[in-house]
Order: structure tokens, then sequence, then C-alpha cells
């Protein structure tokens, strides 16, 4: 994929004092044709917001965004069936609680994607052994692991066969080892050759799955780079003092 | 002690007081009287039960719209709602169905054979309002993260609400609408007023033939007792049962 990102606004008004904040200001972001974009940055600087509006959840108040020189539809209408393109997983509460880890995963195929009951268990079968989660498939949410959560919440986005992934923080809520499953599963994919764009604060894991690193602050990309040149030769004063923190803590 | 046990000792207590009261006021009893109304008392039970499902039905779709609309992102049609659910949870049934019935209906020339029908709406209208707010609160309750992720797998919105948010609303509100139930069951005696058949209808009418007060609206009580205290019993069986599916 290639992502082209011209002037992108986003601002926010408060319903009930009608102030405005702007999250985005600006943003300008062009990547080379690459299979993985990962977005850091510190908090608050508009990495999700950006990511909500790559995977069609939000509309940009101004600007333009474009994969593969195709711009986002900015209408409801266009923006569902560009959705169904694509899959989110978001930092937690993914899953649907009232049904099983299956039926999580059947929904979007049966009631989205038009598939039968049999089609669409035919599909999640062979993934469910694959990311070991076969054995849980008949659990509610409630009865799974932080990680296991997250990696069926994956596994739902990736069933419907998406163009690519937007995941925004997808191991932020969980402790070191559940992280790691989840991290090993994106691994997989990536080898795999699924296209995705990642929000992270796991460096050593941007560093070894990203194409190229976006560093979004202050609601702009001041830096863009593969990531080896993003780690050593970076020069940008917002991202060495963030990786300064960022190596302390 | 088993709870089971503990019951049972305080209905013991109990009983053994009305019994005492009974005896110190030197009652006389007439059941035999009353017995021979029998068929009338099982008449109006069994009319009671439909009404209250009838109107049960009824309060739940109106208090589901009622619900979505006190949600709206338009003021108007918030608005309605509002004055709907506060106005008939601020006045007394017994007002709501004299009005419904002797000036609205009468207005609109409905006629006498309606007289179930209205008086079974207006308290379907009655119940919708405390419905209202439960639906609103089980809605209230679903985080904003299921409305994203709904969204984020491509549903309209008619979808997530039909598949993701209502179903798990529902089961945030299942107790407290049985509870609703139990409520209006009993408020459903007030249809009486409107001479409808129905069971307390039908135990002041074997007051007025017989004289025997006690003895007709004892049954009464014992009737409504074995309608609502399944029912209170279903409610805390809900309850108990999410709050461990969502543990």
């Amino acid at each position: 994929m290639n992502l082209a990102i011209h002037g992108l606004v986003q601002r926010f008004t408060d319903p009930r004092s009608g102030t405005q904040a702007t999250v985005l200001d600006g943003l300008d972001l062009v990547t080379g044709t690459i299979q993985a974009l990962v977005l850091i940055g510190p908090s608050g600087g508009g990495k999700s917001t950006l990511l909500r509006i790559l995977a069609g959840l939000d509309v940009p108040t101004a600007g333009t965004v474009a994969f593969n020189g195709v711009p986002l539809p900015r209408d409801e209408h266009g923006l569902i069936s560009y959705r169904r393109t694509v899959g989110t997983v978001f930092q937690a509460y993914n899953l649907f609680p009232h049904l099983t880890a299956m039926q999580n995963l059947l929904l979007p195929l049966v009631h989205v994607h038009g598939l039968s009951e049999a089609e669409a268990y035919d599909r999640v079968r062979e993934p469910l052994d694959r990311f070991g989660l076969a054995a849980h498939a008949q659990k509610r949410p409630a009865e799974l692991s932080g990680g296991q959560k997250q990696r069926v919440a994956i596994l739902r986005a990736l069933v419907v066969r998406p163009q690519r992934l937007f995941l925004d923080e997808p191991t932020s809520a969980l402790d070191p080892e559940m992280s790691g499953e989840v991290l090993d599963m994106i691994g997989e994919l990536k080898a795999a050759g699924t296209q995705f764009v990642l929000v992270t604060h796991e460096m050593g894991f941007a560093r070894r799955v990203a194409d190229e690193i976006a560093f979004i602050a202050d609601g702009e990309c001041p830096a863009r780079a593969p990531p080896g040149e993003f780690f050593s030769v970076c020069r940008e004063p917002r991202v060495v003092s963030f990786l300064e923190r960022v190596h302390r803590a | 002690m088993s709870r089971w046990l503990a019951h049972l000792i305080v209905i013991a207590l109990l009983a053994a007081a009305c019994g005492w009261a009974c005896a110190s006021l030197d009652m006389t009893w007439n059941w035999g009287v009353v017995w021979e109304y029998r068929q009338a008392f099982w008449k109006g039970w069994w009319t009671t039960l439909g009404l209250a499902l009838a109107a049960l039905l009824a309060s739940s779709l109106i208090g589901l719209a009622a619900a979505v609309m006190l949600r709206s992102r338009f003021a108007i049609v918030e608005a309605v709602a509002r004055v709907y659910v506060e106005l008939i949870r601020g006045t007394p049934l017994l007002v709501q169905l004299l009005v419904g019935w002797y000036v609205v209906a009468a207005a609109l020339h409905v006629g006498t054979g309606y007289r179930t029908a209205v008086g079974v709406l207006v308290l379907a209208m009655f119940s919708g309002a405390y419905m209202a707010e439960i639906f609103r609160g089980g809605l209230d309750a679903i985080p904003k993260a299921q409305v994203d992720s709904a969204r984020a797998i491509g549903l309209t919105r008619w979808q997530a609400f039909r598949l993701v948010i209502f179903p798990q609303a529902v089961r945030i509100v299942l107790p407290a609408v049985a509870g609703q139930l139990v409520s209006l069951i009993k408020d459903s005696s007030l249809l009486s007023v409107l001479s409808i058949g129905e069971f307390t209808f039908a135990a002041r009418n074997v007051n007025s033939a017989t004289y025997s007060t006690l003895e007709s609206y004892l049954p009464l009580a014992a009737g409504y007792l074995a309608l609502t205290l399944p029912l209170s019993a279903l409610s805390r069986w809900l309850e108990r049962r999410f709050r461990y599916e969502a543990a």
C-alpha cells in the first residue's frame, strides 16, 4: 500500500462549552509502497485520531487521505462500504460480550459479507487452529484472557479478508506476557503478507515489524523514515526527546 | 440456617400474627357463600393475567421507543419523550384511566365495546413510562467501544442496534423489567374503575353481592401473589444469572 495524507485537520467541538480542540493540525504524510506502517509518538499527539480517520470511523474536518491513490469517502454510505474492506482492532472491548468467540467471528461474515453459516464456519476453523484459539471458540469474552480476547479480535478483523488492518495500541491494555502473544500474532501476519497500520508504544516491536515509522506529535507528522534510519539518524528534536523519554522509562 | 428455613419461619410468624388478630376480633367467617362465586374469581384472575400480558407487550414496545427517543440527537424528539415520561410518572394511574376513558376516548367517539382495549392501552402507556427509563439505563450502560467495534466491522446503524446494542441492553434490563411486570399486574387492579371485568372487579362484585368483605378480598390478595411471587423469583434469578455472565 501507499498512503498519501495532505493537510489533514481534525477539530472537535465540546457540545456543552462549545470550545474547540484541534487534534490534527494540517498533518502531511506520504509513504512509499510498503506493507506495514507504524505510528508512534507521545500520548495525546493525535495517533489514535489519525487511525480512526484512516479506518473510516471518523470524517476529518479538512484535508485528504488516499490509499493507493483512492481517496477515502466522506459520506456515511461510502464509509460503510469502505469499512467493509478493512479491519480495525482497538485497545480493548473489541468483542461483543453476549456472543461466544466463535459467534463474534461469524457475525461480520454472515451479516456483513453475506456468507452462509456453514461457509462462515469453514472460513474461521483453520485460522482458529493456526492461532491456537480453537479450544476457546465456544467461550464468551468474559471467560477469555486479555491476550486471547485481542487475538480473537484480530482474527475477526482478518477473516473477512480485508485489504489492510488498522491496529490501535492492541497491546497497551495487556500485561507483558499477553502482549507478547498478541505481538507474535501480528509478527506472523507481517510474515504472511498482511498490510497494516499499527499504533503502538512497543518501540522494539515497532522497529522489527515496520517498513516505515511515522512520528505523530502535536497533530502533525514531523518525521517519517524506515526504522533503521528513524531510530539511529533522525535528528528531529521532538523525536529525539520522545525517544530519550521512552528509553529512560 | 438455610434460606428456605428462614423464609418459612418468617411466613409462619406472619400467619400466627394474622390468626391472632382475627381471633381477637372474634370474626365469623362466611367462606361458603364466597365459594359459590369461585367461577367469577377464576374468570377475573385469567382476565387479569391476559390484560397484564397484553399491557406488558405493549408497554415494552412503548418503553423501548420512548427510550430511543430520550437518547435522540434531536432536541424536539427528546422533549416529546421526556414530557411523556414525566407526565405519566408524576400523576396517578387512576386519573390517567378516568381521563383516558371519559375524556380522550369519549372525544374520539370510541365505542363502549373498546373499554377494555382503552384500559389496557392506558395501562401500557403508564407502565411504558417506567419501562422507558429502564431501557434508557440499559442502553446507556453499553460502552461506546461496542458501537465503535460494531461500526468497524461494517455494520449499518440499524444492524449495530439490532445485533450488538439491543441484545446486550436486554440482558441488563431483564431483571428490572420482570420487577416492572410485578407492578403492572397489581396496577391492573385499577382497571376495575372502568368496570372492566378483571380480578379486582370480580372481588368487588362478590363483596357487594355477599357482604363478606374479607372473604372476597383475601382470595384477591392470594390470587395476585400467585402471579407476582413467581415473577419476583424470576427477577432475582435473572439478576444472579447475568451478574455471573458479566463477571
